[in-house]
């Protein structure tokens, strides 16, 4: 018995240890796109992160704007200029640096909202699967009704209504809560649907009777039991979910009602840059849309490798 | 059977019932609705006495009631932005969109029906890889962006098809339609497509993965076992039993194109009801935001139903009588 | 000449941590008219046999050696579409589970006919006049009327018979039979070998039956073949290999059958198998935490245990109408007294409600009337959780399923702690963890298991975690819910004796509920037995098996397998009493 040792020592070790040999690092390490999608979405974190520090240009600095710079082309072309990579917009502001931050928007509506549905939708979905009866039939009746109308129009709505019911003077300061709040409505029932499905079969599974017969109390059941028991699907879903939470942020800004042209998310760069279009200005418009389908497909891509390898018989 | 059908039927009507209602709460609570009927100089008097005559003293119930009335005759009320009646907007629109959302839903399932029934069975196939990769890009891509650059390309560099509007319709009674007219023919071909594209690669994936499920399942393996042919293992087999989630999903598809016609219409300036309910949003005209809601409501409503019949149409254990189902 | 002939077969599973071989060199031989069985533990390979026969292996599996004649012509190595032609035609096969070998959405009729066309090339109309025959022979009543219905219409031992019926009709010359009753319960499980039997002899059919089960073994096959990780111990006459085995492996695994028909002091171990060493480091009870506080007090004599008119109902339709509700009265009036340190044994098929019984006395469900009363106390009175606390640190439950009964996401430690510190058991941290390494040890799993996971072991190994976290409340009652029927024979025999070893060491008193009345006679002392909700006959066990009054106990010990003819050798008969 020379492996006796004190429970509880060593922990993270132990953990590091499982982590890397599991079978989720190895089906990582096997994949070489999805490392390439991990290393983009790095960057374009690092790089959104960052945008005040490492941008070539601050656009938001008016001083350091020039007119004189308006709707260079990219550096590249004939009347480009090495200073504007990939050229200026019709204000003279360098686009390289306006997709940084308007990443940096971009993402930061995307996590806040997939935040807020995540612990909406899974908190729904432990009760509704956990208590069962007439709150879970309320819950999925209300899941049910919302699932049938696309996220899209009820964040749509969610916009249109606030809007109208918010003082207009305040909407540019409070357009940022009102679209992460409806981007993160909008989003809840997938995750109390699949919550609520696993905390049903977690639930009467025989370690949650074995607790309920030691005599363990339904809280500490759901957070410590069940909980962790339902957090792979919640990564997945998560993953996917982010995706879609920056294409809503920039399908609503596109369509005027997302964050103001003051902070431009990128959704906001592209509509502004299509008035441009047929100016023969594309890059205004083409370098922030390829800049948000990059950033989307490398954390789609992620997420569709995590479902494989969370769920080793799809392969 | 009409058991399951009914109880679906009444709850349809309860989920419209709940959309009347947040329409009517926007309608008569999200600004003040004489404010946008009468001009600045009416009188305090003036407009005590519109708002009785109007009934917006009565009760909430008996006011609901009134205007669950006249939305189901397709009353709406006026709209604040075009001073004309919300019914007469909507019947000038709605062709457009149900034009274009018709292809783009045909598109998308004739297409992304088949690609993901081929995907499903040729799983590690060179084409099969090819299309899921271009698959993942297309739900990467958002709907507007598509639009943007197919008129870069289309419209702009190579000038081969109309970049805005529905070109010429022909009026057949109140109904106008591009479907006969080339330039209404051609106005359709980038909308359609932005539309649809990403409508097919949902579809395609669903149906695959649905598939691949099936496939994995005891009674295949035992259809196998038995000498079946492959053709008949997957086709009348297997696809049969995806048909079930299949017909929810595309349901459910169907009916969110007629929502992201919103993002079309408006890239392609198309003069449908997506576009007259963005102008709304823009300009807080709460009339034809309540009918836009109520009316897209309905569209859903009638699908989901159609899809139910559906189910029960494809699987017998909605049919069968639950006294036998587990007699001996 | 052989129908079927298997030479030297190995299949092979490439996996990123190299081939593991999971069949290596077996070689089988099938007569027409004859009942192979092919028997062995989980992990043995004996699906992986069935399969390659019929070329189906799961991907990535291969064949990576040796031939498979059918009647004397070589066809592992035909062209898929060759393959595909001798199955059904050739060979059919019968899977384990008939609640999905069917496929839902077509008649029963659809499926038949469209084989029965395909390999018989018959026509339509007279395709659907030998499903009907079919149907008849394979024993389904009004077959004209069942052969338009849907699977779902059909109950698991009727399905398993049209699956039957799916395997013969094109009248295969050799029949492969994967677990054809374990799903089963088992009065149906005996009419399914009946019929598979009558089918083989009439059809002249060569038969291969795989299964764990020593009693399929026993009631039906001619001869057997054990299989151990992948290779053929040892094959012959079913009679002989069960009578006296050749093999340390097959003598162990006889061995450990548990016997219906004497009571044995202990089970005899596989000693084959690795692991399986028993060497607890018993600790000294009279000084240690596990035997102190064990005077529970309470009403001194009488039972303590004691249920009165316990009612349990389901509602499997809601509705707002009364009447449209449908209910399961799981449970009818049932009344019984367990003693102080007695083991008391349920018993009955699966839906007969004994574990509901089990369930409602340890709180996991609420009886709809009667009471239950623990040590003098009515449980059904106390309604506030902290009221009931006291007496759930007294009773403890061991469940059925070793993967599902154990948190994945905790460890082993945390796992048997967390009774302890709920209950407020022990002061410090250390002296919890103390506690779990001398409870672990006493589960002979050794202190370093407390630092791992549940995946990490196996399924014997888990329920004896299991068994570590149920005693850590210091329990006084045990409920055994099925402990070992899903475990091979040989853990089950570990598991057994254990239980058994506690029950003396701690003086518990246990409820053992399980379906196996082989496993009954060797645990319990007095017996109930269960029928659709109610308790029909409660005796002493060996008055129980020696003269049974009640009819249904009469039926279900004509239903035990006849295992008569097994080696005695190396048992400990118990004293008769």
């Amino acid at each position: 018995m020379a492996e006796i040792q004190p429970a509880g020592s060593n922990r993270v070790g132990d953990r590091l240890r499982r982590a890397i040999e599991s079978d989720i690092w190895f089906s990582f390490t096997r994949s070489p796109v999805t490392m390439l999608s991990a290393a983009v979405t790095a960057i374009a974190f690092l790089a959104a992160l960052f945008a005040p520090w490492i941008a070539p240009h601050d656009p938001f600095d008016l001083a350091s704007i020039d007119l004189l710079d308006a709707s260079l082309p990219p550096a590249w072309m004939t009347d480009g200029d090495p200073r504007f990579l990939l050229g200026t917009d019709d204000q003279g502001r360098d686009v390289f640096s306006t997709i940084m931050f308007g990443a940096r928007i971009s993402l930061v509506v995307g996590f806040a909202s997939v935040l807020f549905s995540l612990v909406l939708g899974v908190g729904l979905g432990l009760v509704s699967g956990y208590a069962g009866g007439r709150l879970d039939a309320f819950i999925m009746r209300v899941a049910d009704v919302q699932l049938s109308f696309p996220a899209i129009l009820i964040a749509l709505l969610i916009d249109g209504v606030a809007r109208s019911v918010l003082p207009r003077d305040h909407h540019d300061e409070l357009a940022f809560y009102v679209l992460v709040f409806a981007i993160g409505v909008s989003g809840w029932v997938q995750y109390a649907r699949t919550v609520r499905g696993s905390t049903l079969v977690e639930k009467n599974k025989e370690y949650v009777q074995a607790a309920r017969v030691i005599g363990i109390r339904r809280s500490t059941i759901l957070l410590r039991h069940i909980l962790p028991n339902v957090t792979g699907p919640v990564l997945v879903i998560a993953t996917i979910h982010l995706a879609v939470a920056i294409i809503t942020e920039a399908t609503l800004s596109f369509l005027g009602v997302g964050v103001p042209p003051t902070t431009p998310s990128l959704g906001t760069l592209i509509r502004v840059g299509n008035d441009f279009l047929f100016s023969g200005d594309w890059w205004i418009t083409i370098f922030p849309g390829l800049a948000l389908v990059v950033l989307v497909l490398a954390v789609n891509l992620l997420g569709d490798w995590l479902r494989d390898a969370l769920n080793p018989k799809l392969r | 059977m009409p058991a399951f059908l009914l109880r679906r039927f009444l709850q349809s009507i309860v989920v419209m019932l709940t959309v009347a209602l947040i329409a009517f709460g926007l309608f008569r609570y999200v600004g003040d609705p004489i404010n946008n009927l009468v001009g600045q100089d009416t009188t305090l008097e003036e407009r005590d006495e519109l708002r009785e005559r109007l009934g917006l003293n009565d009760a909430f119930i008996v006011q609901f009631g009134r205007f669950v009335r006249d939305v189901s005759i397709g009353e709406f009320g006026f709209s604040y932005q075009h001073r004309r009646p919300v019914r007469e907007l909507v019947a000038e629109r709605l062709p457009a969109t149900l034009e274009l959302s018709l292809v783009s839903a045909l598109l998308a399932l004739l297409v992304g029906a088949p690609m993901g029934v081929y995907t499903a069975l040729r799983r590690r196939g060179f084409v099969s890889r090819g299309f899921m990769t271009l698959s993942l890009i297309g739900i990467s891509l958002p709907t507007f962006l598509i639009g943007i650059l197919l008129i870069l390309f289309f419209g702009v560099i190579l000038r081969w098809l109309p970049t805005f509007g529905r070109g010429e319709v022909v009026a057949l009674g109140w109904w106008t339609t591009g479907f006969l007219t080339a330039s209404g023919l051609k106005s359709l071909v980038m909308p359609s497509i932005t539309l649809a594209l990403f409508q097919m690669t949902l579809i395609m994936r669903l149906i695959r993965a649905e598939m691949l499920e099936v496939l994995r399942t005891d009674f295949i393996k035992f259809a196998h076992a038995r000498g079946l042919p492959a053709r008949s293992v997957h086709f009348r087999h297997a696809l049969k039993n995806t048909m079930v989630p299949v017909i929810t999903i595309t349901g459910l598809q169907l009916g969110s194109i007629i929502a992201f016609a919103i993002i079309t219409e408006s890239v392609f300036q198309w003069p449908g009801m997506g576009l007259l309910f963005i102008q709304a949003i823009g300009e807080v005209d709460i009339p034809v935001m309540a009918a836009y809601l109520v009316l897209i409501a309905f569209f859903f409503v009638a699908i989901n139903l159609v899809v139910d019949v559906l189910y029960f149409v494809v699987d017998p254990r909605l049919r069968a009588d639950k006294a036998t189902a587990n007699g001996q | 000449m052989a129908h079927l002939e298997i030479r030297n077969l190995r299949v092979e599973f490439p996996s990123r941590r190299g081939r593991v071989v999971a069949v290596d060199d077996v070689s089988l031989a099938v007569e027409p008219g004859d009942i192979l069985g092919v028997v062995g533990e989980s992990g043995a390979g004996k699906s992986t046999v069935g399969n390659a026969v019929i070329g189906l292996l799961e991907p990535p599996g291969e064949m990576s050696a040796g031939e498979v004649h059918l009647a004397g012509r070589r066809i592992d190595n035909l062209p898929d579409s060759e393959k595909r032609k001798l199955r059904g035609k050739r060979i059919g096969m019968i899977f384990q589970d008939p609640l999905t070998s069917l496929n839902p959405l077509q008649t029963i009729e659809r499926q038949l006919v469209e084989t029965i066309d395909l390999h018989l090339s018959t026509g339509e109309a007279a395709a659907r006049r030998r499903a009907v025959d079919l149907l008849r022979q394979v024993g389904i009543p009004e077959p004209g009327l069942r052969v338009k219905q849907y699977p779902h219409q059909f109950s698991g031992g009727m399905r398993q018979r049209v699956v039957i019926a799916l395997a013969v009709c094109a009248e295969p010359d050799v029949i492969i039979a994967d677990e054809p009753t374990t799903a089963l319960d088992v009065s149906i499980q005996a009419q399914i070998l009946d019929l598979m039997r009558t089918l083989c002899r009439e059809r002249d059919v060569a038969m291969l039956i795989i299964t764990h089960d020593m009693g399929v073994i026993a009631d039906i096959t001619d001869r057997v073949a054990v299989m151990y990780r992948g290779r053929l111990v040892e094959q012959g006459a079913t009679e002989r290999i069960l009578g006296s085995p050749d093999h340390a492996y097959t003598r162990s695994l006889v061995a450990a059958v548990p016997r219906p028909d004497v009571k044995l002091i202990r089970f005899p171990l596989v000693t084959y198998i690795e692991d399986a060493n028993e060497t607890p480091r018993n600790i000294d009870i009279s000084r240690h935490w596990l035997g102190e506080a064990r005077d529970f007090g309470g009403a001194a004599g009488g039972p303590l245990v004691s249920l009165d008119s316990l009612h349990m109902r389901f509602v499997t339709r809601r509705s707002v109408f009364r009447r449209n509700r449908a209910y399961l009265d799981a449970v009818k009036d049932v009344s019984f007294d367990i003693g102080e340190g007695e083991v008391f044994g349920l018993v009955g098929e699966s839906g007969s409600g004994k574990s509901t019984v089990a369930r409602m006395i340890c709180g996991l469900h609420v009886p709809v009337a009667g009471a239950i009363r623990f040590a003098g106390t009515d449980l059904t009175a106390l309604r506030r959780e902290a009221d009931l606390d006291p007496f759930r640190r007294q009773m403890q439950m061991i469940f059925q399923d070793p993967f599902s009964s154990l948190n994945p996401r905790m460890r082993v430690l945390d796992i048997v702690a967390e009774p302890i510190r709920f209950h407020r058991l022990a002061g410090s941290r250390r002296e919890v963890e103390r506690i779990v390494s001398d409870l672990l040890e006493q589960v002979g799993l050794g202190a370093h298991a407390a630092n791992r996971y549940p995946h990490e072991f196996s399924g014997g190994q888990r329920q004896r975690i299991s068994i570590a976290r149920a005693l850590a409340t210091r329990p006084r009652f045990l409920i055994c819910d099925e402990p070992t029927s899903s475990l091979d024979v040989s853990i089950q025999a570990q598991v057994l004796n254990l239980l058994k070893d506690l029950q003396e060491l701690l003086g518990l008193t246990m409820l053992f509920i399980s379906h196996d009345l082989p496993v009954i006679r060797q645990m319990c002392d007095r017996v109930g037995v269960m029928l659709a909700g109610r308790l029909c006959e409660v005796k002493e066990t060996e008055a129980l098996f020696e003269n049974p009054e009640h009819d249904y106990t009469r039926h279900l010990l004509g239903l035990m397998p006849r295992l008569t003819g097994l080696s005695r050798q190396g048992l400990e008969l118990a004293d008769r009493r």
